[in-house]
């Protein structure tokens, strides 16, 4: 018989896979003492034969097993000394991976896009230079009319008919010459005044809405603009109120405050005690209808106005305007947005 | 516009309490900016002792002084006044505060290297009178050191911001009535006058009658034997509350009327009109000196008062000198008229003078109101310098241009929202001045004289509203309905191609759409500027022709700040004329520096051409183009390294272009003295972008994969220097276009054992049939189509 116990033992000891290698076949090759016993077999009668074999089979295959497992075994502990080898310092710094920026600016006409696309606008566009005739006149703004003081005007001619459009407006004036009624859009765009300083720059960002339809009142005036600022701030409550104005283009005019209180200097939207003013808005003036070939008759509707900077400063907590434009790799990449970032109104406006 | 809650009670009857009137100002539009203390702007100044002074280290006339404001507050002053002493009793304004002669605000300053906080003051800096030589030496007593030096009155002033509609809230009468109208009191009735006026007056006066004539009708009294002198502490104070120094009675009466009726007037001294007052245009060449001691040179057609000796002053603008009024004056005429507002803006813009007259005139003054800014004026001189009026003499003569206006009742429901009742609106335009003829539902409104920006049915509405309450709206919620796309091809373009440029690792910057002529010259191949006639600054003066423009001078800004390896983009317009629709929509971006500029693992590497490539083609594909309608040409502008940039053109080299890329000219990086100068840059033509005729998910059709084994083949070929990789694997593609999958470029390399003039490419070729598993036999056919037309097509052999 074959010392089963001392056969297993030399496998548990062997130290390497050659080592098991040899050891296999010396335990179960063809001149392995089991083997030899096997060979006995033939001599024996049928039930001894049985009884032999039984217990051979199961003292190789006792054999067989222990080798294998002890091949897994060292085959693990080979694996896990290679692995040693490899070790890294995960700490290390992961390959570089460039890092882009959407610019708040963007981001925030993308929200409002989003904002109003969910009420049926749709977005128009504009020249940047325009004529004085769309940019004042066709405004009922009338040459020599005092509110063309408040646009510091950029021109492009000795004879000032041609400029830099300092609102949006005029892209109303485009947008009906070039439709029929009705017509419900938002146009963000560039906008530019002559005027610099810490909280005005010459250029700057405007969103101009417009509603022309049968039966448009300031009842939908309000309830749009009430709508879209509590969206945009994510706020259910907050406190508006809207104060007669003047714009030469509407009539009646208003400007519209929204409430806030300073926490740790930053302005909170919503419900505190201070007012602060973000757009101003009117009926259209039947000038501007009937400048831009719609029958007054038939139709009427609101336009508003808003700066999109201030609104980015306002939402995100951007103290200085002028930052906005100087384009340092700091400040976009701390108050840039992720370009995977897209507002959407099923996903949130803002994270 | 400023108003006190004492001089408006002159006008209005009212129990309100300073809070509900200015919440109800700004209720009813007429916007209150701010409440402060009159002469809050002179509670800044306090007084302070200096306690100790030392010489300037860099200026021998400057002097520093330690300034004692109390309670152990000392201040580091510099100043230059001789009697800076110790032990001087004086006056201190801190940085922030607003020297009242020259408006300057103060800031903390360097002084010859010093720094100064605030300064000490003389009594001309404080309007208190002429004397400038040396700071003010007060008697006042230790205890009165950190004091305000002014005293308040007490009272607190409103200032309005009035929108130009409103001239006639530019007097305290206007806001008086608006506010009476809105139910927060009565308005008063003017005091009737009663005065005899026995004599007319000496002083003829005619109004020319000419072309563009800009005054319509002037009124005028002469007073006799007055005694001008200071104005009495009530007037004073009215004057300072508004931010003005008073003057004299006469003066001081003038500014008075102007902002208690918005009646602006003019006082002549009497005995320096040379004869009669010519109310006439001006030729050009006349010169007159204003009273702001400016000489001004006339063009025609300026509306002038004038005397037998030439200008006296600009109608409605400014006085002049000649005629001016002094403590001395005894006679004087007194003037009130109208003048056009198109011509008071024509002329005061010509010259560039802004005064307090000029921007009541150019909104509108009420041409009704010349009688009674005399009769007020006159009143007010007798009583405070004596003397005797003549009767008034009245010139020229203006129609009434008011058109009555038909408003429906109706038509406020339909512009507001809401019903209003016949008796509200006759109740608050009558209040406001209007008069009604009301016949059933429609009302014939006559405004009055001083509203000339009522002009028809929506004006009236806004003053019913306005008057009645915006918050009496009821806001109507929106539908969310949607009829129309909210953003067309171009506009999803932008806003995909913004994100996919962002994605591969760009900032986004916005830059202003003006740069430096003289950097967008780099960057304009040669095209003319366009400019812009009044810019902001010189370097800010034309238009952008590139996106670049801008963007490597905030390159160049990062560098400075020690961030060499930047990727900024931009995407917005650039110009190519000064016309509307001169534009097109640009997304450009610059990268520079290098990459792993220091890594543990990694080699630092330039960025370069093909890094710029990968982010303009992958951004295309990405935009919906197909990848192999990208047509590479080595074309470009002259602002890319010539040998180092391409240009991206839909499916061949006459295609349409929609990107170019590459290194940014090394003459220009060098020329702006850009520290890191290795920049490269691309542009991306968003209105070259095709829009596809389909969508994408129409494009996808039917979906087929080989089932069969791929085989890779891989091939060295070694042809002309000069010969394009780009065109060798188009030849490759052409091959087979069946079985040929994909080729790919591995490997480029000249020089070494290679020939003179000549280059290795290897490639592998991806080869797959549809319908079957490829024998050894097929791919050699295939192999041996690729190495024949390479060398057909090209000359090149295959490299054993």
């Amino acid at each position: 018989m074959v010392d089963l116990r001392e056969l297993i033992q030399k496998v548990s000891q062997a130290k390497s896979k050659l080592e098991l290698q040899n050891l296999k076949t010396q335990f179960l090759g063809k001149n392995s003492q089991i083997n030899q016993e096997f060979k006995k077999l033939g001599s024996l009668n049928e039930n001894d034969r049985k009884i032999l074999a039984t217990s051979l089979n199961n003292e190789k295959q006792k054999i067989l097993d222990a080798i294998n497992n002890k091949f897994k075994e060292l085959e693990k502990n080979e694996i896990n000394q290679k692995l040693q080898k490899d070790k890294v310092d995960v700490t290390l710094p992961g390959r570089e991976r460039p890092n882009g920026k959407i610019h708040p600016v963007s981001q925030v006409i993308d929200e409002i896009s989003s904002i109003f696309s969910e009420v049926g606008f749709s977005v128009a566009e504009g020249p940047d230079v325009e004529t004085e005739y769309n940019n004042f006149t066709a405004l009922n703004t009338p040459e020599n009319h005092p509110a063309r003081d408040m646009h510091d005007t950029f021109y492009l001619d000795d004879n000032k008919k041609i400029l830099l459009r300092t609102h949006t407006s005029p892209v109303q004036i485009r947008a009906m010459l070039a439709g029929k009624a009705p017509f419900k859009i938002i146009v963000p765009g560039r906008t530019y005044r002559c005027d610099s300083d810490q909280t005005h720059a010459p250029m700057f960002h405007q969103l101009e809405g417009l509603h022309i339809d049968k039966n448009i009142t300031m009842g939908h005036l309000k309830g749009c603009l009430d709508y879209f600022v509590k969206e945009f701030f994510e706020v259910k409550n907050i406190r508006m109120r809207f104060r007669p104005s003047h714009f030469p283009f509407t009539e009646p005019s208003a400007e519209v405050d929204i409430g806030y209180r300073l926490e740790n200097g930053r302005i909170i939207v919503g419900e505190g005690d201070k007012w602060l003013e973000i757009l101003g808005c009117g009926m259209v003036h039947p000038n501007v209808l009937k400048n831009a070939k719609v029958d007054t008759k038939k139709f009427q509707g609101f336009a508003f106005g808003m700066g999109i900077d201030r609104l980015a400063m306002l939402k995100y907590g951007i103290n200085d305007l002028r930052s906005f434009f100087e384009a340092d790799y700091r400040w976009l990449n701390y108050f840039g947005f992720d370009p995977l970032d897209v507002p959407t109104n099923y996903r949130g406006l803002s994270r | 516009m400023i108003l006190t809650l004492s001089w408006l009670k002159n006008h209005l009857t009212t129990n309100a309490n300073l809070t509900k009137i200015i919440d109800k100002l700004t209720s009813i539009g007429l916007e209150v900016e701010g409440i402060k203390e009159t002469n809050n702007s002179l509670s800044d100044f306090k007084i302070a002792k200096v306690i100790k002074v030392d010489k300037h280290p860099n200026a021998d006339k400057l002097k520093l002084c330690d300034v004692s404001l109390g309670k152990d507050k000392i201040i580091k002053v510099v100043c230059g006044a001789a009697n800076a002493r110790n032990g001087l009793i004086t006056i201190y304004a801190p940085p922030g505060s607003v020297i009242p002669k020259t408006k300057m605000k103060l800031k903390v300053a360097k002084i010859r290297g010093v720094e100064s906080y605030g300064m000490l003051c003389s009594e001309s800096e404080l309007n208190i009178s002429e004397k400038s030589d040396g700071i003010i030496e007060l008697k006042n007593t230790e205890k009165d050191i950190g004091k305000n030096y002014f005293k308040s009155s007490g009272e607190k002033s409103i200032d309005i911001s009035i929108t130009p509609n409103r001239p006639d809230c530019l007097g305290i009468r206007g806001i008086a009535r608006d506010l009476a109208s809105s139910g927060l009191g009565r308005l008063k009735k003017q005091p009737s006058i009663k005065i005899l006026q026995k004599f007319k007056s000496p002083i003829k006066v005619s109004i020319k009658k000419e072309k563009h004539q800009g005054c319509g009708i002037f009124g005028s009294v002469y007073i006799k034997n007055v005694k001008n002198k200071e104005s009495p502490d009530w007037l004073k104070k009215r004057i300072i509350s508004l931010g003005l120094k008073p003057i004299s009675a006469i003066v001081d009466t003038t500014n008075y009327v102007m902002y208690d009726l918005n009646r602006p007037l003019h006082a002549y001294d009497a005995d320096k009109i040379d004869k009669e007052i010519i109310v006439r245009n001006s030729n050009i060449g006349e010169t007159f000196e204003a009273l702001d001691n400016k000489k001004y040179k006339l063009q025609n057609n300026m509306c002038t008062i004038s005397d037998k000796s030439g200008v006296l002053g600009l109608g409605g603008i400014i006085g002049g000198t000649r005629s001016g009024t002094e403590l001395s004056t005894t006679n004087i005429l007194l003037e009130s008229a109208y003048f056009f507002p198109s011509s008071i803006r024509k002329t005061s813009k010509s010259l560039n003078i802004d005064t307090d007259a000029k921007y009541r005139f150019e909104r509108g003054i009420d041409p009704d109101s010349v009688r009674l800014g005399l009769e007020l004026s006159m009143c007010m001189i007798l009583d405070m310098c004596g003397g005797e009026a003549s009767k008034f003499s009245i010139a020229g003569k203006i129609k009434d241009t008011r058109r009555t206006i038909d408003l429906e009742i109706e038509k406020f429901f339909k512009v507001i929202g809401f019903s209003i009742t016949i008796l509200e609106i006759k109740k608050i335009l009558i209040s406001l001045g209007c008069s009604l003829k009301i016949s059933g539902k429609k009302i014939k409104v006559l405004p009055p004289s001083w509203r000339p920006d009522l002009k028809e049915d929506v004006d009236l509405i806004e003053e019913l509203i306005r008057i009645k309450g915006f918050d009496k709206i009821s806001l109507i919620h929106p539908e969310k309905i949607r009829s129309k796309e909210t953003l067309n091809f171009k506009q999803k373009l932008f806003h995909l191609s913004q994100r996919a440029v962002a994605n591969k690792g760009y900032l986004e910057a916005i830059t202003w759409s003006f740069t430096d002529s003289k950097i967008d010259k780099y960057f304009s191949n040669g095209k003319k500027d366009i400019e812009i006639t009044n810019p902001i600054s010189s370097d800010l003066n034309v238009l952008r022709q590139s996106i670049f423009s801008n963007l490597i001078i905030y390159l160049k800004k990062n560098q400075d700040r020690g961030y060499l390896d930047v990727s900024l983009f931009e995407i917005g317009p650039t110009f190519s004329g000064n016309k509307p629709g001169d534009q097109q929509t640009v997304i450009g971006g610059l990268k520079s520096g290098v990459t792993n500029r220091k890594s543990w693992d990694s080699k630092a590497r330039n960025i370069d051409v093909f890094d710029i490539k990968a982010d303009v083609t992958k951004t295309l594909t990405e935009l919906g183009i197909n990848e192999n309608d990208l047509f590479i040409s080595d074309k470009t502008p002259n602002y890319y390294n010539p040998v180092r940039s391409g240009s991206v053109k839909l499916k061949s080299e006459n295609g349409i272009q929609l990107a170019i890329f590459g290194e940014i000219h090394p003459g220009i990086i060098s020329n702006l003295d850009l520290k890191e100068q290795n920049i490269c840059g691309f542009e991306i033509f968003l209105k070259n972008i095709p829009e596809p005729k389909r969508k994408y998910r129409f494009e996808k059709n039917n979906y087929t994969v080989s089932e069969f084994q791929k085989s890779e083949r891989d091939f060295a070929f070694v042809i002309d220097k000069d010969y394009k990789a780009g065109e060798i694997e188009k030849l490759i593609r052409g091959a087979d276009k069946d079985l040929i999958k994909n080729v790919l470029i591995f490997d480029v390399f000249e020089g070494g054992n290679m020939p003179e003039g000549k280059k290795s490419i290897a490639v592998s070729i991806t080869i797959q049939s549809m319908e079957k598993t490829l024998s050894e036999k097929d791919i050699n056919e295939v192999s041996q189509k690729i190495i024949n037309i390479v060398k057909t097509r090209t000359g090149g052999t295959i490299r054993s």
